[in-house]
Protein backbone atom coordinates (compact mmCIF):
# COMPACT_ATOMS: atom_id res chain seq x y z
CA UNK A 1 0.00 0.00 0.00
CA UNK A 2 2.62 2.48 1.11
CA UNK A 3 4.95 1.35 -1.65
CA UNK A 4 2.45 1.89 -4.43
CA UNK A 5 1.83 5.34 -3.00
CA UNK A 6 5.56 6.03 -3.26
CA UNK A 7 5.65 4.85 -6.85
CA UNK A 8 2.73 7.13 -7.68
CA UNK A 9 4.46 10.07 -6.06
CA UNK A 10 7.70 9.54 -7.95
CA UNK A 11 5.73 9.05 -11.16
CA UNK A 12 4.08 12.42 -10.61
CA UNK A 13 7.37 14.13 -9.86
CA UNK A 14 9.08 12.62 -12.89
CA UNK A 15 6.16 13.50 -15.18
CA UNK A 16 6.42 17.10 -14.02
CA UNK A 17 10.17 17.04 -14.51
CA UNK A 18 9.76 15.76 -18.06
CA UNK A 19 7.42 18.66 -18.87
CA UNK A 20 10.02 21.05 -17.44
CA UNK A 21 12.96 19.59 -19.31
CA UNK A 22 11.32 18.50 -22.54
CA UNK A 23 11.40 21.89 -24.33
CA UNK A 24 15.19 21.96 -23.91
CA UNK A 25 15.45 18.52 -25.45
CA UNK A 26 13.06 19.55 -28.20
CA UNK A 27 15.18 22.63 -28.87
CA UNK A 28 18.31 20.51 -29.12
CA UNK A 29 16.61 18.04 -31.47
CA UNK A 30 15.33 20.75 -33.79
CA UNK A 31 18.73 22.41 -33.89
CA UNK A 32 20.09 19.25 -35.54
CA UNK A 33 17.46 19.22 -38.27
CA UNK A 34 16.94 21.03 -41.55
CA UNK A 35 14.05 23.46 -41.94
CA UNK A 36 11.97 21.03 -44.05
CA UNK A 37 12.52 18.39 -41.40
CA UNK A 38 11.35 20.78 -38.68
CA UNK A 39 8.21 21.43 -40.70
CA UNK A 40 7.62 17.77 -41.48
CA UNK A 41 4.73 15.90 -40.03
CA UNK A 42 4.91 13.80 -37.89
CA UNK A 43 7.70 15.77 -36.20
CA UNK A 44 11.12 14.23 -35.82
CA UNK A 45 11.63 13.46 -32.16
CA UNK A 46 15.22 12.27 -32.35
CA UNK A 47 18.46 14.07 -33.23
CA UNK A 48 19.39 14.67 -36.87
CA UNK A 49 22.72 15.40 -38.50
CA UNK A 50 22.63 19.09 -39.40
CA UNK A 51 23.75 20.70 -36.16
CA UNK A 52 27.09 22.01 -37.45
CA UNK A 53 25.59 23.13 -40.71
CA UNK A 54 22.92 25.13 -38.83
CA UNK A 55 25.42 26.59 -36.41
CA UNK A 56 27.73 27.69 -39.18
CA UNK A 57 24.82 29.49 -40.82
CA UNK A 58 24.12 31.23 -37.51
CA UNK A 59 27.72 32.42 -37.50
CA UNK A 60 27.31 33.69 -41.06
CA UNK A 61 24.13 35.65 -40.43
CA UNK A 62 24.90 37.26 -37.10
CA UNK A 63 28.22 37.97 -35.49
CA UNK A 64 27.44 35.50 -32.75
CA UNK A 65 30.62 35.90 -30.74
CA UNK A 66 30.37 39.64 -30.81
CA UNK A 67 26.75 39.40 -29.61
CA UNK A 68 27.80 36.96 -26.92
CA UNK A 69 30.60 39.28 -25.87
CA UNK A 70 28.21 42.27 -25.79
CA UNK A 71 25.81 40.36 -23.56
CA UNK A 72 28.61 39.17 -21.28
CA UNK A 73 30.02 42.67 -21.07
CA UNK A 74 26.71 44.36 -20.26
CA UNK A 75 25.58 41.70 -17.79
CA UNK A 76 28.96 41.59 -16.03
CA UNK A 77 29.24 45.35 -15.81
CA UNK A 78 25.76 45.64 -14.32
CA UNK A 79 26.47 42.79 -11.90
CA UNK A 80 29.79 44.15 -10.66
CA UNK A 81 28.44 47.66 -10.20
CA UNK A 82 25.29 46.43 -8.47
CA UNK A 83 27.33 44.22 -6.14
CA UNK A 84 29.64 47.06 -5.19
CA UNK A 85 27.11 49.85 -4.73
CA UNK A 86 24.37 47.70 -3.22
CA UNK A 87 26.63 45.98 -0.73
CA UNK A 88 28.11 49.31 0.34
CA UNK A 89 24.68 50.89 0.75
CA UNK A 90 23.02 47.81 2.26
CA UNK A 91 25.80 47.38 4.78
CA UNK A 92 25.65 51.06 5.70
CA UNK A 93 21.91 50.82 6.29
CA UNK A 94 22.39 47.72 8.42
CA UNK A 95 25.29 48.79 10.60
CA UNK A 96 25.29 52.58 10.98
CA UNK A 97 22.90 55.15 12.32
CA UNK A 98 22.59 58.55 10.77
CA UNK A 99 19.90 61.21 10.65
CA UNK A 100 17.12 60.40 8.19
CA UNK A 101 18.10 56.75 7.85
CA UNK A 102 14.63 55.37 8.44
CA UNK A 103 13.03 57.82 6.06
CA UNK A 104 15.58 57.14 3.34
CA UNK A 105 15.04 53.40 3.67
CA UNK A 106 11.27 53.73 3.39
CA UNK A 107 11.79 55.77 0.22
CA UNK A 108 13.99 52.98 -1.12
CA UNK A 109 11.32 50.36 -0.44
CA UNK A 110 8.67 52.56 -2.03
CA UNK A 111 10.66 52.70 -5.27
CA UNK A 112 10.39 48.94 -5.57
CA UNK A 113 6.62 49.30 -6.06
CA UNK A 114 6.63 51.42 -9.22
CA UNK A 115 6.42 49.30 -12.39
CA UNK A 116 9.28 49.81 -14.82
CA UNK A 117 6.93 50.33 -17.76
CA UNK A 118 5.71 53.55 -16.21
CA UNK A 119 9.02 55.22 -16.92
CA UNK A 120 9.74 53.43 -20.20
CA UNK A 121 8.95 56.38 -22.46
CA UNK A 122 10.59 59.12 -20.34
CA UNK A 123 13.65 56.96 -19.71
CA UNK A 124 14.06 56.62 -23.44
CA UNK A 125 13.67 60.39 -23.84
CA UNK A 126 16.32 60.98 -21.17
CA UNK A 127 18.68 58.58 -22.90
CA UNK A 128 18.08 60.42 -26.16
CA UNK A 129 18.86 63.73 -24.45
CA UNK A 130 22.08 62.29 -23.00
CA UNK A 131 22.96 60.93 -26.43
CA UNK A 132 23.06 57.43 -24.97
CA UNK A 133 20.62 55.75 -27.37
CA UNK A 134 22.40 52.87 -29.04
CA UNK A 135 25.05 52.81 -26.33
CA UNK A 136 25.72 50.29 -23.58
CA UNK A 137 25.72 53.14 -21.08
CA UNK A 138 21.94 53.27 -21.42
CA UNK A 139 21.74 49.62 -20.40
CA UNK A 140 24.37 49.61 -17.67
CA UNK A 141 24.02 52.86 -15.75
CA UNK A 142 20.28 52.79 -14.94
CA UNK A 143 20.71 49.10 -14.10
CA UNK A 144 22.95 50.07 -11.19
CA UNK A 145 20.09 51.55 -9.17
CA UNK A 146 18.80 48.35 -7.67
CA UNK A 147 16.65 48.82 -4.57
CA UNK A 148 16.07 45.10 -4.18
CA UNK A 149 19.81 44.48 -3.89
CA UNK A 150 20.24 47.06 -1.14
CA UNK A 151 17.27 45.60 0.71
CA UNK A 152 18.65 42.09 0.36
CA UNK A 153 22.16 42.98 1.57
CA UNK A 154 20.78 44.96 4.48
CA UNK A 155 18.73 41.96 5.67
CA UNK A 156 21.78 39.75 5.50
CA UNK A 157 24.27 42.20 6.98
CA UNK A 158 22.07 42.95 9.97
CA UNK A 159 22.23 39.34 11.09
CA UNK A 160 25.66 38.29 9.98
CA UNK A 161 28.08 41.19 10.39
CA UNK A 162 28.88 41.43 14.12
CA UNK A 163 28.99 44.98 15.43
CA UNK A 164 31.74 43.95 17.87
CA UNK A 165 33.96 43.06 14.94
CA UNK A 166 33.38 46.49 13.41
CA UNK A 167 34.16 48.15 16.74
CA UNK A 168 37.35 46.13 17.03
CA UNK A 169 38.29 47.16 13.52
CA UNK A 170 37.64 50.78 14.38
CA UNK A 171 39.91 50.48 17.45
CA UNK A 172 42.63 49.15 15.20
CA UNK A 173 42.29 52.26 13.10
CA UNK A 174 40.26 51.02 10.16
CA UNK A 175 38.47 53.78 8.28
CA UNK A 176 34.90 53.52 7.03
CA UNK A 177 35.86 52.05 3.69
CA UNK A 178 38.33 49.53 5.11
CA UNK A 179 35.70 48.31 7.58
CA UNK A 180 33.51 47.67 4.58
CA UNK A 181 36.08 46.24 2.20
CA UNK A 182 38.27 44.15 4.50
CA UNK A 183 35.92 43.12 7.27
CA UNK A 184 32.31 43.13 6.05
CA UNK A 185 32.62 42.17 2.41
CA UNK A 186 34.09 38.71 3.10
CA UNK A 187 31.24 38.03 5.55
CA UNK A 188 28.66 39.18 3.00
CA UNK A 189 29.94 36.81 0.35
CA UNK A 190 26.97 34.36 0.39
CA UNK A 191 24.47 37.20 0.03
CA UNK A 192 26.60 38.69 -2.73
CA UNK A 193 26.77 35.45 -4.69
CA UNK A 194 22.98 35.22 -4.75
CA UNK A 195 22.55 38.86 -5.68
CA UNK A 196 25.23 38.45 -8.33
CA UNK A 197 23.59 35.41 -9.92
CA UNK A 198 20.15 37.02 -9.73
CA UNK A 199 21.35 40.26 -11.32
CA UNK A 200 23.40 38.51 -13.97
CA UNK A 201 20.58 36.22 -15.08
CA UNK A 202 18.17 39.15 -15.17
CA UNK A 203 20.53 41.33 -17.19
CA UNK A 204 21.41 38.48 -19.55
CA UNK A 205 17.74 37.80 -20.31
CA UNK A 206 16.55 41.40 -20.47
CA UNK A 207 14.74 42.09 -23.72
CA UNK A 208 12.35 45.06 -23.77
CA UNK A 209 14.81 47.79 -22.74
CA UNK A 210 17.69 46.64 -24.99
CA UNK A 211 15.16 46.27 -27.82
CA UNK A 212 14.23 49.94 -27.39
CA UNK A 213 17.75 51.25 -26.84
CA UNK A 214 19.91 49.30 -29.27
CA UNK A 215 19.67 50.26 -32.92
CA UNK A 216 22.97 49.02 -34.29
CA UNK A 217 23.45 45.35 -35.02
CA UNK A 218 27.01 45.42 -33.78
CA UNK A 219 25.75 46.38 -30.33
CA UNK A 220 22.93 43.83 -30.14
CA UNK A 221 22.71 41.62 -27.09
CA UNK A 222 21.82 37.95 -27.51
CA UNK A 223 18.12 38.42 -26.83
CA UNK A 224 17.72 41.24 -29.33
CA UNK A 225 19.82 39.42 -31.93
CA UNK A 226 17.76 36.28 -31.40
CA UNK A 227 14.49 38.12 -31.86
CA UNK A 228 15.83 39.83 -34.98
CA UNK A 229 16.95 36.46 -36.33
CA UNK A 230 13.44 35.17 -35.73
CA UNK A 231 11.98 38.13 -37.59
CA UNK A 232 14.30 38.10 -40.60
CA UNK A 233 14.84 34.40 -41.14
CA UNK A 234 11.50 32.91 -40.18
CA UNK A 235 11.66 30.83 -43.36
CA UNK A 236 15.00 29.37 -42.26
CA UNK A 237 13.76 27.96 -39.02
CA UNK A 238 16.70 25.62 -38.51
CA UNK A 239 18.95 28.65 -38.35
CA UNK A 240 16.72 30.45 -35.82
CA UNK A 241 16.49 27.37 -33.64
CA UNK A 242 20.23 26.73 -33.73
CA UNK A 243 20.79 30.34 -32.71
CA UNK A 244 18.34 29.89 -29.85
CA UNK A 245 20.19 26.80 -28.68
CA UNK A 246 23.50 28.65 -28.76
CA UNK A 247 22.02 31.51 -26.77
CA UNK A 248 20.50 29.25 -24.13
CA UNK A 249 23.49 27.02 -23.42
CA UNK A 250 25.92 29.46 -21.73
CA UNK A 251 23.40 30.66 -19.18
CA UNK A 252 22.22 27.15 -18.34
CA UNK A 253 25.80 26.05 -17.71
CA UNK A 254 26.35 29.05 -15.45
CA UNK A 255 23.09 28.36 -13.64
CA UNK A 256 23.95 24.72 -13.00
CA UNK A 257 27.09 25.85 -11.19
CA UNK A 258 25.26 28.15 -8.79
CA UNK A 259 21.82 26.51 -8.83
CA UNK A 260 21.78 24.80 -5.43
CA UNK A 261 22.59 27.87 -3.38
CA UNK A 262 20.68 30.16 -5.71
CA UNK A 263 17.43 28.24 -5.35
CA UNK A 264 17.62 28.06 -1.56
CA UNK A 265 18.32 31.78 -1.44
CA UNK A 266 15.28 32.57 -3.58
CA UNK A 267 13.14 30.46 -1.26
CA UNK A 268 14.62 32.09 1.84
CA UNK A 269 14.15 35.55 0.37
CA UNK A 270 10.49 34.91 -0.40
CA UNK A 271 9.79 33.62 3.08
CA UNK A 272 11.51 36.54 4.77
CA UNK A 273 9.66 39.20 2.83
CA UNK B 1 4.82 78.26 36.83
CA UNK B 2 4.53 81.15 39.19
CA UNK B 3 7.17 83.40 37.68
CA UNK B 4 6.48 83.71 33.95
CA UNK B 5 7.61 87.31 33.79
CA UNK B 6 11.19 86.45 34.40
CA UNK B 7 11.42 84.14 31.45
CA UNK B 8 12.06 86.65 28.64
CA UNK B 9 15.04 87.88 30.59
CA UNK B 10 16.79 84.57 30.27
CA UNK B 11 19.08 84.37 27.27
CA UNK B 12 17.11 81.82 25.24
CA UNK B 13 18.57 82.31 21.81
CA UNK B 14 21.70 80.16 22.00
CA UNK B 15 19.67 77.01 22.40
CA UNK B 16 18.08 76.66 18.91
CA UNK B 17 21.27 77.77 17.26
CA UNK B 18 23.08 75.05 19.12
CA UNK B 19 20.70 72.39 17.84
CA UNK B 20 21.08 73.68 14.34
CA UNK B 21 24.82 73.47 14.61
CA UNK B 22 24.41 70.10 16.19
CA UNK B 23 22.31 68.81 13.26
CA UNK B 24 24.67 70.06 10.62
CA UNK B 25 27.66 68.71 12.48
CA UNK B 26 25.72 65.48 12.90
CA UNK B 27 25.17 65.37 9.14
CA UNK B 28 28.84 66.18 8.57
CA UNK B 29 29.92 63.54 11.03
CA UNK B 30 28.01 60.94 9.01
CA UNK B 31 29.20 62.15 5.61
CA UNK B 32 30.74 58.76 4.83
CA UNK B 33 27.46 56.95 5.44
CA UNK B 34 25.65 59.38 3.16
CA UNK B 35 28.35 58.99 0.56
CA UNK B 36 27.97 55.20 0.75
CA UNK B 37 24.24 55.26 0.07
CA UNK B 38 24.27 58.21 -2.31
CA UNK B 39 24.85 56.35 -5.62
CA UNK B 40 21.46 54.67 -5.39
CA UNK B 41 19.65 57.90 -4.59
CA UNK B 42 21.45 59.84 -7.31
CA UNK B 43 20.74 57.18 -9.92
CA UNK B 44 17.23 56.79 -8.67
CA UNK B 45 16.64 60.53 -8.88
CA UNK B 46 17.83 60.61 -12.50
CA UNK B 47 16.59 57.27 -13.83
CA UNK B 48 13.72 56.46 -11.48
CA UNK B 49 11.99 59.39 -9.88
CA UNK B 50 12.49 61.94 -12.63
CA UNK B 51 11.13 59.63 -15.36
CA UNK B 52 8.04 58.96 -13.24
CA UNK B 53 7.34 62.67 -12.81
CA UNK B 54 8.26 63.31 -16.42
CA UNK B 55 5.88 60.58 -17.60
CA UNK B 56 3.11 62.31 -15.68
CA UNK B 57 3.94 65.51 -17.56
CA UNK B 58 4.29 63.72 -20.90
CA UNK B 59 0.94 62.01 -20.49
CA UNK B 60 -0.72 65.43 -20.91
CA UNK B 61 1.25 66.23 -24.07
CA UNK B 62 1.01 65.32 -27.70
CA UNK B 63 4.50 64.44 -28.88
CA UNK B 64 6.16 62.21 -31.47
CA UNK B 65 9.56 62.32 -29.79
CA UNK B 66 11.12 64.67 -32.34
CA UNK B 67 8.80 67.54 -33.19
CA UNK B 68 7.17 70.13 -30.97
CA UNK B 69 5.47 69.06 -27.78
CA UNK B 70 1.95 70.45 -27.50
CA UNK B 71 -0.27 70.47 -24.47
CA UNK B 72 -3.08 68.02 -24.97
CA UNK B 73 -4.99 68.21 -21.71
CA UNK B 74 -6.62 64.98 -20.68
CA UNK B 75 -7.11 63.94 -24.31
CA UNK B 76 -4.57 61.12 -24.09
CA UNK B 77 -6.47 59.65 -21.18
CA UNK B 78 -9.80 60.28 -22.86
CA UNK B 79 -8.57 58.53 -25.99
CA UNK B 80 -7.18 55.66 -23.99
CA UNK B 81 -10.43 55.06 -22.16
CA UNK B 82 -12.42 55.10 -25.41
CA UNK B 83 -9.96 53.12 -27.52
CA UNK B 84 -11.31 49.59 -28.03
CA UNK B 85 -7.75 48.39 -28.62
CA UNK B 86 -6.77 49.50 -25.12
CA UNK B 87 -9.67 47.64 -23.56
CA UNK B 88 -8.91 44.64 -25.69
CA UNK B 89 -5.34 44.75 -24.36
CA UNK B 90 -6.65 45.00 -20.80
CA UNK B 91 -9.02 42.09 -21.41
CA UNK B 92 -6.30 39.98 -23.04
CA UNK B 93 -3.91 40.64 -20.18
CA UNK B 94 -6.51 39.68 -17.60
CA UNK B 95 -7.49 36.54 -19.50
CA UNK B 96 -3.86 35.46 -19.89
CA UNK B 97 -3.35 36.17 -16.21
CA UNK B 98 -6.32 33.99 -15.24
CA UNK B 99 -5.41 31.17 -17.66
CA UNK B 100 -1.87 31.12 -16.35
CA UNK B 101 -1.91 32.03 -12.66
CA UNK B 102 -4.50 29.57 -11.38
CA UNK B 103 -3.05 26.42 -12.99
CA UNK B 104 0.47 27.66 -12.31
CA UNK B 105 0.04 28.20 -8.57
CA UNK B 106 -2.03 25.05 -8.22
CA UNK B 107 0.58 22.91 -9.99
CA UNK B 108 3.32 24.55 -7.96
CA UNK B 109 1.49 23.64 -4.78
CA UNK B 110 1.12 20.03 -5.93
CA UNK B 111 4.81 19.82 -6.84
CA UNK B 112 5.77 21.30 -3.49
CA UNK B 113 3.61 18.78 -1.60
CA UNK B 114 5.12 15.90 -3.56
CA UNK B 115 8.64 17.15 -2.92
CA UNK B 116 7.87 17.67 0.74
CA UNK B 117 6.98 14.01 1.33
CA UNK B 118 9.50 12.85 3.89
CA UNK B 119 10.89 9.94 1.92
CA UNK B 120 11.56 11.76 -1.36
CA UNK B 121 15.14 11.37 -2.49
CA UNK B 122 17.04 13.56 -4.97
CA UNK B 123 15.10 16.59 -3.76
CA UNK B 124 17.81 18.99 -4.91
CA UNK B 125 17.93 17.35 -8.31
CA UNK B 126 14.18 17.79 -8.72
CA UNK B 127 14.29 21.38 -7.53
CA UNK B 128 16.99 22.27 -10.06
CA UNK B 129 15.12 20.49 -12.85
CA UNK B 130 11.88 22.28 -12.07
CA UNK B 131 13.63 25.61 -11.71
CA UNK B 132 15.54 25.42 -14.99
CA UNK B 133 12.75 26.91 -17.18
CA UNK B 134 12.82 30.04 -15.04
CA UNK B 135 16.43 30.80 -15.92
CA UNK B 136 15.97 30.61 -19.68
CA UNK B 137 15.43 33.78 -21.64
CA UNK B 138 11.87 34.58 -22.64
CA UNK B 139 12.88 35.17 -26.23
CA UNK B 140 14.32 31.66 -26.49
CA UNK B 141 11.30 30.16 -24.75
CA UNK B 142 8.93 31.97 -27.07
CA UNK B 143 10.77 30.74 -30.14
CA UNK B 144 10.71 27.15 -28.89
CA UNK B 145 7.04 27.31 -28.03
CA UNK B 146 6.17 28.81 -31.38
CA UNK B 147 7.14 25.43 -32.85
CA UNK B 148 5.10 23.59 -30.25
CA UNK B 149 1.96 25.62 -31.00
CA UNK B 150 2.57 26.02 -34.72
CA UNK B 151 -0.69 25.86 -36.70
CA UNK B 152 -0.05 22.90 -38.95
CA UNK B 153 3.14 21.12 -38.04
CA UNK B 154 3.35 21.83 -34.35
CA UNK B 155 4.31 19.30 -31.77
CA UNK B 156 1.07 19.78 -29.88
CA UNK B 157 -1.01 19.07 -32.96
CA UNK B 158 1.03 15.92 -33.53
CA UNK B 159 0.17 14.79 -30.00
CA UNK B 160 -3.47 15.65 -30.70
CA UNK B 161 -3.51 13.44 -33.79
CA UNK B 162 -1.92 10.61 -31.81
CA UNK B 163 -5.00 10.69 -29.61
CA UNK B 164 -7.30 10.89 -32.61
CA UNK B 165 -8.12 14.57 -32.11
CA UNK B 166 -8.28 17.13 -34.89
CA UNK B 167 -5.33 19.52 -35.12
CA UNK B 168 -6.05 23.06 -33.94
CA UNK B 169 -4.82 26.22 -35.63
CA UNK B 170 -3.60 27.66 -32.35
CA UNK B 171 -2.17 30.90 -33.67
CA UNK B 172 -5.22 31.68 -35.81
CA UNK B 173 -7.52 32.08 -32.82
CA UNK B 174 -7.60 34.66 -30.08
CA UNK B 175 -7.99 32.01 -27.41
CA UNK B 176 -5.32 29.84 -29.04
CA UNK B 177 -2.75 32.63 -28.82
CA UNK B 178 -3.76 33.34 -25.24
CA UNK B 179 -3.50 29.70 -24.25
CA UNK B 180 -0.08 29.44 -25.89
CA UNK B 181 1.16 32.52 -24.01
CA UNK B 182 -0.38 31.23 -20.77
CA UNK B 183 1.25 27.87 -21.23
CA UNK B 184 4.66 29.54 -21.59
CA UNK B 185 4.05 31.46 -18.38
CA UNK B 186 2.97 28.31 -16.55
CA UNK B 187 5.94 26.33 -17.83
CA UNK B 188 8.35 29.04 -16.78
CA UNK B 189 7.01 29.78 -13.30
CA UNK B 190 5.73 26.51 -11.80
CA UNK B 191 9.18 25.53 -10.59
CA UNK B 192 9.91 28.94 -9.14
CA UNK B 193 6.68 28.99 -7.14
CA UNK B 194 7.07 25.35 -6.14
CA UNK B 195 10.48 26.16 -4.65
CA UNK B 196 8.92 28.94 -2.63
CA UNK B 197 6.01 26.78 -1.45
CA UNK B 198 8.38 23.98 -0.56
CA UNK B 199 10.41 26.31 1.60
CA UNK B 200 7.17 27.45 3.23
CA UNK B 201 6.09 23.88 3.91
CA UNK B 202 9.44 23.04 5.43
CA UNK B 203 9.35 26.05 7.71
CA UNK B 204 6.18 24.79 9.41
CA UNK B 205 7.32 23.18 12.68
CA UNK B 206 6.69 19.42 12.66
CA UNK B 207 5.72 19.67 16.34
CA UNK B 208 2.41 21.15 15.21
CA UNK B 209 1.57 18.09 13.14
CA UNK B 210 2.65 15.74 15.90
CA UNK B 211 0.47 17.54 18.42
CA UNK B 212 -2.48 17.42 16.02
CA UNK B 213 -1.96 13.70 15.53
CA UNK B 214 -1.98 13.12 19.28
CA UNK B 215 -5.19 15.11 19.50
CA UNK B 216 -6.67 12.78 16.90
CA UNK B 217 -6.77 15.12 13.90
CA UNK B 218 -7.11 13.56 10.46
CA UNK B 219 -4.77 14.35 7.63
CA UNK B 220 -7.37 16.60 6.02
CA UNK B 221 -8.00 18.42 9.29
CA UNK B 222 -4.33 19.13 9.84
CA UNK B 223 -4.05 20.29 6.22
CA UNK B 224 -6.81 22.87 6.68
CA UNK B 225 -5.94 23.83 10.25
CA UNK B 226 -2.13 23.80 10.13
CA UNK B 227 -0.73 23.69 6.61
CA UNK B 228 -3.01 26.18 4.91
CA UNK B 229 -2.96 28.92 7.61
CA UNK B 230 0.82 28.69 7.87
CA UNK B 231 1.23 28.81 4.12
CA UNK B 232 -1.16 31.72 3.61
CA UNK B 233 1.39 34.57 3.74
CA UNK B 234 3.52 32.73 1.19
CA UNK B 235 0.56 32.09 -1.08
CA UNK B 236 -0.24 35.80 -0.80
CA UNK B 237 3.34 36.60 -1.79
CA UNK B 238 3.15 34.39 -4.88
CA UNK B 239 -0.28 35.74 -5.87
CA UNK B 240 0.94 39.34 -5.64
CA UNK B 241 4.19 38.68 -7.51
CA UNK B 242 2.40 36.76 -10.25
CA UNK B 243 -0.17 39.51 -10.56
CA UNK B 244 2.52 42.13 -11.01
CA UNK B 245 4.38 39.84 -13.43
CA UNK B 246 1.17 38.90 -15.25
CA UNK B 247 0.17 42.51 -15.82
CA UNK B 248 3.57 43.15 -17.43
CA UNK B 249 3.56 40.35 -19.99
CA UNK B 250 5.26 41.47 -23.18
CA UNK B 251 7.99 39.23 -24.57
CA UNK B 252 5.99 36.04 -25.04
CA UNK B 253 3.26 37.51 -27.29
CA UNK B 254 5.66 39.91 -29.03
CA UNK B 255 8.01 37.12 -30.13
CA UNK B 256 5.21 34.64 -30.74
CA UNK B 257 2.81 36.74 -32.84
CA UNK B 258 4.48 40.14 -33.40
CA UNK B 259 3.79 43.77 -32.51
CA UNK B 260 0.10 43.63 -33.37
CA UNK B 261 -0.67 40.66 -31.20
CA UNK B 262 -1.42 38.30 -34.07
CA UNK B 263 -4.83 37.27 -35.42
CA UNK B 264 -7.55 39.55 -34.01
CA UNK B 265 -4.91 40.98 -31.68
CA UNK B 266 -5.37 38.06 -29.30
CA UNK B 267 -1.84 38.50 -27.96
CA UNK B 268 -2.02 42.26 -27.62
CA UNK B 269 -1.23 42.80 -23.93
CA UNK B 270 -1.09 46.15 -22.16
CA UNK B 271 2.70 46.44 -22.34
CA UNK B 272 2.71 45.34 -25.97
CA UNK B 273 0.08 48.03 -26.65
CA UNK B 274 2.22 50.57 -24.80
CA UNK B 275 5.32 49.51 -26.73
CA UNK B 276 3.51 49.65 -30.06
CA UNK B 277 1.90 53.06 -29.47
CA UNK B 278 5.06 54.67 -28.05
CA UNK B 279 7.94 53.10 -29.92
CA UNK B 280 6.43 51.87 -33.19
CA UNK B 281 3.85 54.62 -33.79
CA UNK B 282 5.85 57.30 -31.91
CA UNK B 283 2.97 58.51 -29.75
CA UNK B 284 5.20 59.31 -26.80
CA UNK B 285 2.66 61.31 -24.85
CA UNK B 286 0.03 58.69 -25.34
CA UNK B 287 2.43 55.90 -24.37
CA UNK B 288 3.05 57.68 -21.07
CA UNK B 289 -0.66 57.90 -20.40
CA UNK B 290 -0.98 54.17 -21.06
CA UNK B 291 1.83 53.62 -18.54
CA UNK B 292 -0.21 55.40 -15.91
CA UNK B 293 -3.33 53.50 -16.85
CA UNK B 294 -1.35 50.33 -16.34
CA UNK B 295 -0.04 51.52 -13.01
CA UNK B 296 -3.59 52.13 -11.77
CA UNK B 297 -4.67 48.70 -12.99
CA UNK B 298 -1.78 46.96 -11.26
CA UNK B 299 -2.43 48.83 -8.03
CA UNK B 300 -6.16 48.05 -8.08
CA UNK B 301 -5.57 44.48 -9.01
CA UNK B 302 -2.94 43.88 -6.35
CA UNK B 303 -5.24 45.42 -3.78
CA UNK B 304 -8.08 43.18 -4.95
CA UNK B 305 -5.89 40.08 -4.70
CA UNK B 306 -4.64 41.09 -1.33
CA UNK B 307 -8.15 41.61 -0.01
CA UNK B 308 -9.25 38.31 -1.48
CA UNK B 309 -6.46 36.19 -0.08
CA UNK B 310 -6.57 38.03 3.24
CA UNK B 311 -10.36 37.69 3.35
CA UNK B 312 -10.18 33.91 3.10
CA UNK B 313 -8.04 33.92 6.18
CA UNK B 314 -10.57 35.72 8.35
CA UNK B 315 -13.39 33.37 7.42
Amino acid sequence: MVRSKNVLLYAGLIAGLIVSIFPFYWLAVMATRTTPEIYSFPPKLWFGTHLFDNISRVFESINFFRTLFNTLFVASAITILVLFFDSLAGYTFAKFTFPGKKWLFVLLLATMMAPAQLSLVPSFVIMAKFGWVGSFKALIIPGMANAFGIFWIRQYAEESVPSELLDAGKMDGCGFFRLYWNISLPILRPALSFLGAFTFIGAWNDYLWPLIILNDERKFTLQVALASLNGIYTTDYALVIAGTLLAVIPLIIMFLFVSKQFISDIAAGAIKS
Amino acid sequence: MGEPLRQPLEPRTPYPAATKRKLSSELWKHRKEYLAISPFYLLFAVFGLFPILFSMYLSFQRWDGIGVMTFNGVNNYRFMLTDPEFWKAVGNTLLIWIYSTIPMLFSALVVAFLLNASFVKFRTFFRIGYFLPNVTSLVAVSIVFSTVFSNNYGLLNYIFTLFGLDPVEWLNHTWGIQLAVSFMVIWRWVGYNAVIYLAGLQSIPTVLYEAAKIDGASGIQSFFRITLPNLRPIILFTVITSTIGGMQIFTEPQVLVGNDGGVNGGGLTIVLYLYREAFINNYFGYGSAVGWGMFVLIALFSLFNWKMVQGKGTM
